[in-house]
């Protein structure tokens, strides 16, 4: 437990004293911004964040993975994971500890979003039900996009590699959804059950709904754990 | 790490140490290591004893890093074993890698961090507590000379002293054994002075392993030495001996079909052959014959063979003697210094 969080520590103080981790906060609150006034100018605006989840999670798709691409290609890059996997530590914490420095930013990220809720309590009278929800949603499907992050950046040494194949898989997975309303029968229950669009809208509309949850639970377990895997094998190459 | 450590707690036995030798601190059995067709080091063979300081020596690309990365636990070995106070390195990698202290050949560190900020990070990741951190952190930067730079970005520092950092991260935790890779590589003389002396203080109470390419270095600081050449030990000895022993001698590697136990004696009875060792390989015997430089025994050796109704299969003056790899290390110190 010390040793995850003592990875974890060190990640998080590299995010906060680091221009990159800003630079996506940056773009992702100037771009999160955009799509939560989008429709402020219709002549009946709803009061809700559904368009700021819906832009958010598209958002996400590259973010996500610039955030973690850092995280274990550097170490292969620079060579420090030499001393990190002769140190007395796990795979699995190094995984996990990783995992959690980029959790927090993302906490850190969505705790900057409380200002579109500030702006629509004052102006307005939402309905909190699918504020709540819609967060719980968007915290899920963000570790479910780091996890995937956290893969990539585990494959290579190379972080740009890292980000830009974390991206592709994102897509993949933000799409497959989309595929679902497209087809008919049996392949549109599968398309639809396997991408992450579907299990994030029920959130969005304010239904927290438990097979979502155990959905993105186990697509979170997935990654993590063919993350250590991948880490392990690399002791072998 | 194939094998978790708790799910076997209760296999956990008594370290078993198979060699008679007690207080041998690592041994090193048929060890292979081969990264892709070819292999990086073969069946080589060794044991450390406790206390020691040893020097493995040999020219670039000889071997040396990867024998350290797989006594350190940071990668299995092809084939053959290698355990560490008893503790096999990838059974029970846990049990080795809290043994070791290791200083990687290009100084891996976090260069975003400060000096003690890493410190306390790679204290943390040894299994240390806050107490004992700050503790040892004041330790080590007193003996690494690090006092002014304490809260310096490593990545600001000179080699010099990121070298200081690295020695520091590797005896932080008070290991048993300190696995130091090509230590004074790179860094300037009166570092270099600096460092060996340093090492030799470290090596009063710990086990020591380091590697070098420099013989002079590793005759001045090691009491015994191992000199690795193309993936083969090919001389293990104290530094005296290893001069005494390398003065004058040349080699000739013969294959020689016909039975071992009689061949033997015949090349020994050899006039002028000094030693002769029996290298069964896959299908054939070689043997190698060591004699006195200025002798030319090929003739000889050649009729003895036909002579005796054996087939010479091939015969070779060895490609490298141990003189000329001493020779192409001390040439190496030139292009350093
Ligand atoms: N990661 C690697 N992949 C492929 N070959 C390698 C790798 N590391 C070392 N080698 C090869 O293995 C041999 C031994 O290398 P090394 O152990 O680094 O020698 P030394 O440290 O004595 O210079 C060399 O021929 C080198 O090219
Ligand atoms: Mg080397």
């Amino acid at each position: 437990m010390r040793t995850i969080r003592a990875v974890a520590f060190k990640e998080i103080q590299i995010y906060f004293s680091s221009p990159v981790a800003y630079i996506v906060a940056l773009i992702f609150m100037a771009l999160s911004g955009f799509f939560f006034v989008r429709d402020l100018g219709n002549p009946f605006p709803e009061a809700s964040l559904s368009n700021f989840f819906q832009g958010a999670t598209f958002l996400l798709i590259p973010l996500a993975p610039a955030l973690t691409m850092r995280l274990l290609a550097e170490e292969q890059k620079l060579g420090t994971i030499e001393l990190l996997l002769t140190s007395p530590v796990r795979d699995w914490e190094v995984i996990l500890g990783k995992y959690l420095a980029s959790f927090v930013f993302l906490l850190f990220l969505l705790a900057l979003t409380s200002y579109y809720v500030i702006l629509l309590v004052a102006f307005a009278t939402p309905d909190p039900g699918p504020i709540y929800s819609g967060y719980i949603g968007l915290i899920l499907y963000g570790m479910a996009a780091l996890a995937v992050g956290i893969l990539t950046s585990t494959l290579t040494s190379n972080q740009i590699i890292a980000a830009v194949v974390g991206t592709g898989i994102l897509v993949v997975l933000y799409a497959t959804s989309f595929i679902g309303d497209v087809v008919t029968g049996v392949w549109a229950t599968i398309f639809n059950q396997l991408g992450f669009t579907s299990h994030f809208n029920d959130f969005d509309r304010g239904i927290i709904d438990s097979t979502h949850i155990v959905y993105f639970v186990t697509v979170i377990a997935l990654f993590l754990f063919l993350s250590i895997r991948a880490l392990e094998s690399r002791r072998w190459r | 790490m194939a094998v978790e450590p708790e799910n076997q707690a209760d296999l956990e036995l008594e370290p078993v140490t198979e060699s008679a030798d007690v207080d041998a601190m690592i041994e090193v059995r048929d060890l292979t290591h081969y990264y892709g067709p070819m292999p990086a080091v073969e069946n080589v063979n060794f044991t450390v004893r406790r206390g020691e300081i040893l020097g493995f020596l040999g020219p670039n690309g000889a071997g040396k890093t990867t024998t350290m990365r797989i006594l350190t636990g940071f990668m299995p070995p092809t084939r053959g074993t290698v355990t560490l106070d008893g503790y096999d390195v990838v059974e029970k990698s846990l049990e080795v890698r809290k043994r070791v202290g290791y200083l990687p050949e290009s100084v891996p560190l976090h260069t975003e961090m400060t000096v003690t900020s890493y410190l306390k990070y790679m204290g943390t990741l040894r299994g240390m507590g806050g107490r004992r951190i700050r503790h040892r952190i004041d330790d080590v930067i007193d003996v690494c000379r690090l006092e002014d730079y304490s809260r310096t970005i490593i990545g600001k520092l000179s080699k010099g002293f990121r070298q200081r950092v690295g020695i520091a991260q590797a005896i932080l935790h008070e290991p048993e054994v300190l696995v130091l890779d090509e230590p004074t590589i790179g860094i300037d003389p009166i570092q270099v002075v600096e460092t060996r002396s340093l090492i030799q203080d470290l090596g009063q109470e710990q086990t020591v392993v380091l590697s070098s390419h420099i013989l002079p270095e590793v005759s001045m600081i090691c009491e015994r030495v191992l000199i690795i050449h193309e993936g083969h030990i090919v001389a293990a000895d104290t530094p005296n001996n290893l001069a005494q022993h390398l003065r004058g001698v040349a080699q000739l590697e013969v294959e020689i079909g016909g039975p071992p136990a009689e061949v033997l004696p015949v090349l020994r009875s050899v006039n002028g052959a000094t030693e002769v060792t029996h290298h069964p390989r896959p299908g054939v015997n070689a043997y190698r014959i060591k004699f006195r430089e200025g002798l030319d025994l090929r003739d000889e050796i050649s009729r003895t063979v036909v002579s005796n109704g054996w087939s010479l299969l091939s015969m070779q003056m060895s490609s490298m003697s141990l003189e000329e790899i001493f020779l192409r290390v001390t040439t190496a110190e030139d292009d350093v210094e």
